[in-house]
């Protein structure tokens, strides 16, 4: 592998996938490196991938043969405690007709896979089985290629793009980001429940090839700041659960006992009945936030996705950030093969153009999301049950007036929290989302 | 509740190579300075199980989070990657 190449990305996934479609199509010679045996290997996340950002790279990609489990019609959103929960859920017939693909489940193993051909047929050179281990530089500490666990492994590029996920030791080890810390990675864990399409037909209330997915906050992370997930593919079902890493930490929780825990709760057993595990997964998500991101370009390399801790941890969007970062790289990398600057300042025009897309904006918008939950812990503990009782209280039919009732459910709440702390979570809560 | 890990990770496919990915830097850490040993919860595939005298890894069964690397207060784990191709497999993902 002494060839040189114009651009080196690290890592398959749907940022470095992204870019490398891009970059080929416009004659650009590209390598993909990936340490899977295949792209796919290493992957997953919760399950759903975007329509919109997809489009962007691919416009044809239904006619590519996208291998696409399930197209999402309706969204829920639950907040649970041990014993029950509240759900709020919006379906919309344009999900199902004009807007069909908006949002879609995949299996990350069968769909990087196919992106990863996408971006062979289309010119990219794609290399499974490598470890890119470290960055080469020249004497100006200028990116000039990576080294990788090859025999005569080391790869010249004019740039390289970093696309290697949120787990990133060679990030850390070339100085292009620091280790993140525990408190800004939430670590989820996921398995994959066999069940035959016409149940999940029957028990989400959904037509052919139509889909759910489904938010879970409460107690279910047992009082730590996390969330659960439960979507539908064609013949199975992705249910996962991940907490914040410091919390799992401190409270000494195996993360697959609250797995099992969650599988049992009322809410969620009938759903996932009958059901066979076939897959059980871990990844971290990186949920640090806009504070966390670091700087994106420099000499001669720049930064996308996961990687670059691009995630929406509000809207639980991670693979579009991914996507719409890695083609915005590509971009950037066309115009600075265009005037031959790989310089940071050939490269600066990155962070303009996340600029300009809903990329950083929205992760600014949320910047003080992150510091709420971990701030704010009642979510998890206190307020779920709170609410639950509350609720279970007054739909308990017995002859007791509505207004006893209201007042008892005020004094459980007010035994367990005061009103300076209501208003204070009301308050931040609005302050970290507006 | 107790669960059985291994039933979970036998779902699992993986390419085991020979030689472990994961390795404590300084055992005697674990078994007189670290009071937390958060590696023997964190751990989604529990890789790291307490022994008489010391904390062993089985490398074999992990999903390569990077969890117990970060998760060291001691920072004691020396973390890599498997080999290329080495390692968990997704059927799904």
């Amino acid at each position: 592998m002494s060839e040189a190449f114009d651009v080196a990305i690290v890592g398959a996934g749907p940022a470095g996938i992204s870019a490398a479609c891009i970059l080929a199509q416009r004659g650009v010679k590209t390598i993909v490196l990936e340490r899977g045996e295949y792209a796919g290997a290493k992957n997953m996340f919760g399950g759903v991938l975007y329509g919109y950002d997809l489009a962007r790279i691919l416009p044809d990609f239904k006619e590519r043969n996208c291998p696409i489990e399930r197209n999402i019609v309706e969204s829920r959103i639950w907040y649970l405690w041990q014993e029950g929960g509240y759900s709020i859920s919006y379906r919309d017939r344009a999900f199902a007709e004009e807007r069909r693909l908006n949002a879609f489940t995949v299996g990350r193993a069968r769909f990087d896979r196919w992106y990863a051909e996408q971006a062979k047929q289309l010119g990219a050179l794609v290399v499974g089985a490598t470890v890119v281990t470290d960055l080469l530089k020249d004497a100006a500490g200028r990116v000039v290629g990576v080294r990788t666990d090859r025999p005569a492994g080391d790869l010249a590029a004019q740039v390289v793009l970093l696309a290697d996920g949120v787990n990133s030791p060679l990030a850390v080890h070339a100085g292009i980001r620091p280790e993140p810390r525990p408190v800004d990675i939430a670590l989820a864990v996921k398995e994959v429940i066999d069940l035959p399409e016409e149940v999940i037909d029957e028990r989400f209330n959904v037509g052919i090839d139509q889909g759910i997915t489904t938010e879970i906050l409460g107690s279910t992370t047992w009082g730590m700041n996390g969330v659960a997930f439960l979507y539908t593919n064609r013949h199975s079902i992705s249910l996962g659960i991940g907490a914040n890493l410091a919390d799992l930490a401190r409270e000494r929780v195996k993360p697959y006992e609250m797995l099992e825990s969650f599988k049992a709760h009322p809410m969620v057993a009938p759903l996932i009945e009958g059901g066979k595990s076939k897959e059980y997964l871990a990844h971290w998500l990186p949920e640090g936030g806009y504070e966390t991101i670091p700087q994106l370009y420099g000499d001669g390399y720049l930064i996308a996705g996961d990687s670059a801790m691009l995630f929406n941890a509000l809207h639980r969007e991670g693979s579009n950030l991914a996507m719409t970062s890695g083609r915005l790289a590509a971009e950037t990398i066309l115009q600075a093969i265009e005037k031959g600057d790989f310089s940071r300042m050939g490269l600066q025009s990155y962070g303009e153009r996340l600029r300009q897309t809903y990329v950083l904006p929205d992760m600014q918008k949320y910047r003080r999301f992150p510091a709420f939950l971990e701030k704010h812990q009642e979510l998890f503990n206190k307020v779920p049950e709170l609410t639950g009782l509350a609720a279970r209280e007054m739909l308990t039919v017995n002859g007791v007036s509505k207004k006893k009732k209201q007042r008892k459910i005020w004094q459980t709440i007010r035994g367990k929290m005061s009103l300076l702390e209501l208003m204070r979570l009301a308050w931040e809560g609005w302050r970290s989302v507006k | 509740m107790t669960v059985k890990i291994e039933d979970k990770l036998f779902l699992d496919r993986f390419k085991v190579d020979d030689e472990s990915h994961l390795k404590i830097v300084d055992g005697a850490i674990c078994m007189t300075q670290c009071g937390e040993q958060p590696c023997l919860y964190i751990c989604p595939a529990n890789v790291y199980k307490l022994e008489k005298d010391r904390i062993s890894v089985s490398y074999e069964g992990c999903l390569e989070c990077g969890s117990c690397r970060i998760g060291c207060p001691h920072l004691n784990i020396e973390w890599r990657f498997p080999r290329g191709g080495y390692g968990v497999r997704h059927k799904f993902g």
